[in-house]
């Protein structure tokens, strides 16, 4: 096996005003990736790419709605190819919010119901396992992984809620405490082909149990998983 | 020619600042029903006629200005 194979490329996009970017590519090359960072303004994904990663941050200041400026970067007609082709993109936060305005993801993030920024960990419950993204977990699974937001309340009209629930695409669950009044508790959705994720928790801020959690390395390693299968090896 | 946009959070949405809006009237004393809170956006358009620039305002709306999910919008069109 290659080089290339063992630490599969993934992208993390940088739009003006995201912040956790960092943060993912080390949580990201912790997990054994190779993490590479692509600007906003860039028209293209490198070669060989293996997954997406769009990060928690303030893009474009949230003007407007949170995420409805973002969606109109080059990088993300990219990304939006790169989905349409089946690579795996994990939207994080903002980044979540960016793909549900993008209308890769269904729904859209409302402020708080509390109307205050919450900051805390909180326990999610996996609901799917046969996602990129939660490979690594198993159903029923309680992962403690921190929120920080203050526009975090997941909205879909009842009838798209209840197609969702039907077609298994509610990956996360707040177990008991949902910091923002998301419907249905969810904190995480898939797309309908199942290749695009997005959740309001921070994954990338929980890899290791001496930060408080170690629980979001599940996930992030199921990416890494995914991202290395889809990269060809190269010879 | 002016156009103004009123984006409003949609009939039955839950509009937690419009709440917070409503308790801080009635805090100061003033009697009032429910309250929402939207959104203005004045521009100018670059159009022919009220019709053309409707239907350029329209598509921004559908495009960029609103979510429709959650938003609804008024136009205002005004030579």
């Amino acid at each position: 096996m290659s080089e290339r194979a063992r630490a599969p490329k993934i992208a993390v996009v940088v739009f003006p005003g995201s912040n956790d970017d960092t943060d993912a590519v080390w949580a990201l090359g912790a997990l054994g990736a190779d993490p590479v960072l692509v600007w906003h303004a860039d028209e293209r994904l490198p070669d060989d790419l293996g997954a997406v990663v769009l990060p928690g941050g303030f893009s474009y200041g949230d003007y407007l709605r949170c995420g409805a400026i973002a969606r109109f970067s080059p990088a993300m007609t990219a990304v939006a190819r790169f989905a349409d082709e089946g690579g795996p993109v994990l939207g994080i936060c903002n980044g979540f919010q960016i793909l549900c305005e993008a209308g890769l993801l269904p729904g859209v993030l409302r402020p708080n119901a509390s109307l205050s920024f919450v900051c805390r960990d909180v326990a999610v419950r996996v609901e799917r396992v046969a996602a990129p993204f939660t490979s690594r977990c198993e159903r029923g699974q309680r992962l403690v992984i921190p929120v920080k937001h203050g526009e975090g309340c997941w909205f879909a009209p009842p009838e798209l809620v209840r197609e969702l629930e039907r077609n298994d695409q509610i990956v996360l669950r707040y177990a008991g405490d949902n910091p923002n009044g998301s419907i249905a508790d969810v904190a995480g959705v898939l797309n309908d082909r199942g290749n695009v994720m997005g959740l309001m928790p921070h994954p990338e801020h929980a890899v290791d149990p001496l930060l408080g959690s170690g629980d979001g390395a599940l996930l992030l390693a199921s990416l890494v998983d995914a991202a290395r299968d889809r990269v060809p090896v190269s010879v | 020619m002016r156009a103004t946009i009123l984006v409003r959070p949609k009939q039955g949405i839950l509009d937690p600042q419009g709440q917070a809006v409503e308790e801080s009237l009635r805090h100061l004393g003033f009697s009032v029903g429910e309250a929402r809170v939207g959104r203005v956006v004045d521009l100018e358009v670059d159009a022919v006629d009220i019709v053309q620039a409707r239907a350029e305002v329209e598509r921004m709306c559908e495009q960029l200005l609103a979510n429709t999910l959650i938003e609804s919008y008024e136009i205002e069109i005004s030579g």
